[in-house]
Order: structure tokens, then sequence, then C-alpha cells
């Protein structure tokens, strides 16, 4: 029997009044899902930005040892060891998430999803807070 | 309502206002003091409004009990259906149309667009899957049918950030259906809604935000169906890669 079949098409959206790009960081209505996604995508931009600044400062090696060990010194203050701090909470957070984002946006696991955003960010807090304690220690 | 008058209490509705011709940018909102009970919900609010304060107010409702999905809406920044959503107690109420969908007027939004996204994803209505083995026929019933949870209130599309920010993106629901054809075909190929959900803008749009399944007033689990639509789509690429035959 001959028969065509018919690829559906999607019609075209109309104009809606959206939330935008600001509605990600939009905390009012979100439940325990929404905070993951946010979460992921501010430690997501601040990698990204990080990554820029990273570069940038590595680039101070080729003015010398001078400019370096004046980087350093800087580096080694408390208010820059904060920031150590939080890129390390948002390097932990991002990627045990990114895992739990892989596992169930592969559709497995897909009925775990939150209690793997609850041991994401378990596991990053509490690691954050060890190594919190080794850079305010003086032992990292 | 059966509240005594000791029992009510006066609450401040702050609604969203819109009529045909407005700036779709400018938001408007009104404000209606209105004497609710402890079992009144934001429908019986807005239906004291119309009647008492302001006949012009426009909204969408029907069967007062969760199940036609024309009432959703926005109360406090949060989705739900008017019908069974309790008035808050303390402070003002905000209550705004659903978000992502064109606003027609007030609270009512313009769903064709997002009833035709159903229409491509298949239109399943009953799940055959989930019906009770043994169960016991009442007279004249020859077979038991548990229909599809979706009622198609737009809730989950209002709720997804992903939709705010793309206009493109084909939605929960749709998907949601989507999956049911794909899970359920009951003779029907669906390798046709199965490609055309394997998309950019469809399956892999998803961010996993997970609000449409947290949102939906009736247990869909959309964020769900959309995952196992993203491996059911996997698997298909991959037999076609391989030459596996067959279109799912």
């Amino acid at each position: 029997m001959a028969s065509t079949t018919v690829e559906p098409r999607r019609p075209e959206p109309g104009p809606a009044r959206r939330r935008g790009f600001v509605g990600w960081f939009d905390p009012r209505g979100r439940r325990l899902g929404g905070y993951a996604f946010i979460l992921n995508r501010l430690s997501g931009i601040g990698l990204v930005v990080y990554l820029y600044m990273h570069l940038v400062i590595l680039s101070l090696l080729v003015q010398g040892p001078g400019a370096w060990d004046a980087f350093v010194e800087i580096a080694l203050s408390p208010p820059v060891l904060v920031f150590d701090v939080v890129l390390l909470a948002g390097m932990l957070f991002h990627g045990l998430n990114g895992i739990r984002v892989g596992l169930v946006g592969m559709g497995l696991v897909v009925s775990r999803q939150r209690a793997l955003f609850i041991a994401a960010f378990v596991v990053a807090g509490l690691v954050t807070l060890v190594g919190a304690l080794r850079i305010f220690g003086g032992e990292g | 309502m059966t509240e005594t008058a000791a029992e009510l209490r006066t609450t401040r509705f702050v609604v969203s206002r819109r009529k045909e011709g407005d700036d779709p940018g400018e938001l408007r909102y009104d404000t209606f003091d209105v004497a609710v009970g402890p079992r009144s919900t934001i429908l019986d609010s807005l239906v004291s409004i119309r009647r008492e304060l302001d006949p012009t107010l426009t909204f969408r409702h029907s069967c007062f009990h969760a199940s036609c999905g024309t009432c959703g809406m926005r109360v406090n920044g949060r989705e739900g259906l008017a019908c069974v959503t309790p008035v808050p107690e303390g402070g003002e109420v905000m209550v705004e149309p659903l978000g992502n969908i064109p606003v027609v007027t007030d609270l009512v939004v313009d769903m064709d667009a997002f009833y035709d996204e159903f229409d491509e994803a298949g239109r399943p209505l009953v799940r055959v899957s989930e019906m009770i083995p043994g169960a016991e026929m009442a007279e004249g019933i020859d077979e038991l049918e548990r229909y599809e949870d979706c009622i198609e209130c737009g809730i989950c599309l209002s709720a997804c950030p992903v939709a705010g920010s793309d206009p493109r993106y084909v939605g929960p629901a749709a998907l949601a259906a989507a999956w049911r054809l794909v899970d359920e075909p009951r003779g029907r190929d669906p390798g046709p809604v199965l490609r055309l959900m394997d998309d950019e803008q469809a399956a892999w749009r998803c961010h996993l935000a997970w609000e449409c399944t947290e949102a939906c007033p009736s247990g869909v689990d959309p964020a769900a169906a959309i995952m196992r639509l993203r491996r059911a789509a996997t698997a298909a690429r991959a037999r076609r890669l391989f030459s596996f035959g067959g279109t799912r």
C-alpha cells in the first residue's frame, strides 16, 4: 500500500510578554529546580569571567618576575583569598551539577534529579568549607 | 461560599489590566479590596471583583474544580489554577496573566499557538499503559480508559524560564504530549513526531529548571517526559547512524 508520510510542522510563535534573559535570574516564584537553574547560570558566567581574568593575569609573566611577584603578593591578601573560596564553590557546584545535568539530560536517573541536586549542593558546600579552612589556614 | 461574616477579612488584590490596543510594554495594575473567607479561592475573589466592583475585568474560567484548565494565571508571581488556589493570608495579592503567552486582555491569554503545538505532537488523549489490570467493569462498560493528565492550561509554559527568553521553544506541554505518543504509539508511527521534537528548539532546548513539573497542577511531569524524549531521540539517531533500521 502506497503511503505518504507528512512531517508535522511547528507553528510560528506569537508575541508575548516574556521575562527575557533577566528572568533567568529572577528567584521570585522559583522552586528547587529553578534555583539549580539560576545557580548553574551564575556559576557558569562567573567561571567564564574568571577564565578571561586568568588569561589576563597569566600575561603578567611576560612582564618579568617583578610584575608576577607583585601580583602574588596581592593574590595572598585576604580579600582575594575570599574570591578564591567563591571561585572554588562555583567550580565545585558547576562541575557537580554538570554531572547531574548530563545524566538527567540524557534521560538517565530522571526520577533522582532532586536528590542529585541536593547531593551536588551539599558536597560542593562541604568541600568548599574544607578548602576555605586550608586556604585561610595557610596549608594550601 | 458559606463563610460567616466573622470569618471574612479584607484583602487587597492588585490585578494586571490590559485592553486591546494598549502598549504591550506598558504594565497597568488596578487594586481592589475584597472580603474573603478562609476557604476563598483566587477565582472566587475575581468573580466578586467582577460582580461588585468592576464588570470590565476579564478572565477565563469554567469548571471551578481544576479539570478544565482555563483559569491558569500567576498569583504573587507563581503559576496556578485560580479555582483551587486559596487566597494567601497577609499582604496584597498580585494577580497576573500567564507569562510567555500573548495577552489578549486583562488575565486572558491567547492559547491558540499553545494548542497548535499539541496537534504537532500527535495529541494523545488516552493512556492505555496505565489501565488497571483486573479491574471490575461496571455494567455496560466494556473497557476502562485512563485519560491523559494534561489539562492544557499553559501553566508549564508560563513557568519555564527558557520559554521566557526564547519564543521559538516548543515548550513543556507539547513535548510531554510528544513523549506520550513515542512511549505509547498504539499503532501510529511515532517517527515523524520524534524527529520533529529531536530539535534544538524542542527536546534539546530544555535546561532542566524543572519548573514545569513543579508548577503543573495535574501531575504530568513534563520535565521527565522531555528527558525520556531525549533518550528516545538519541537511540533513534544511533540506530539511523548504524543502519539498524526503523523510524523510532
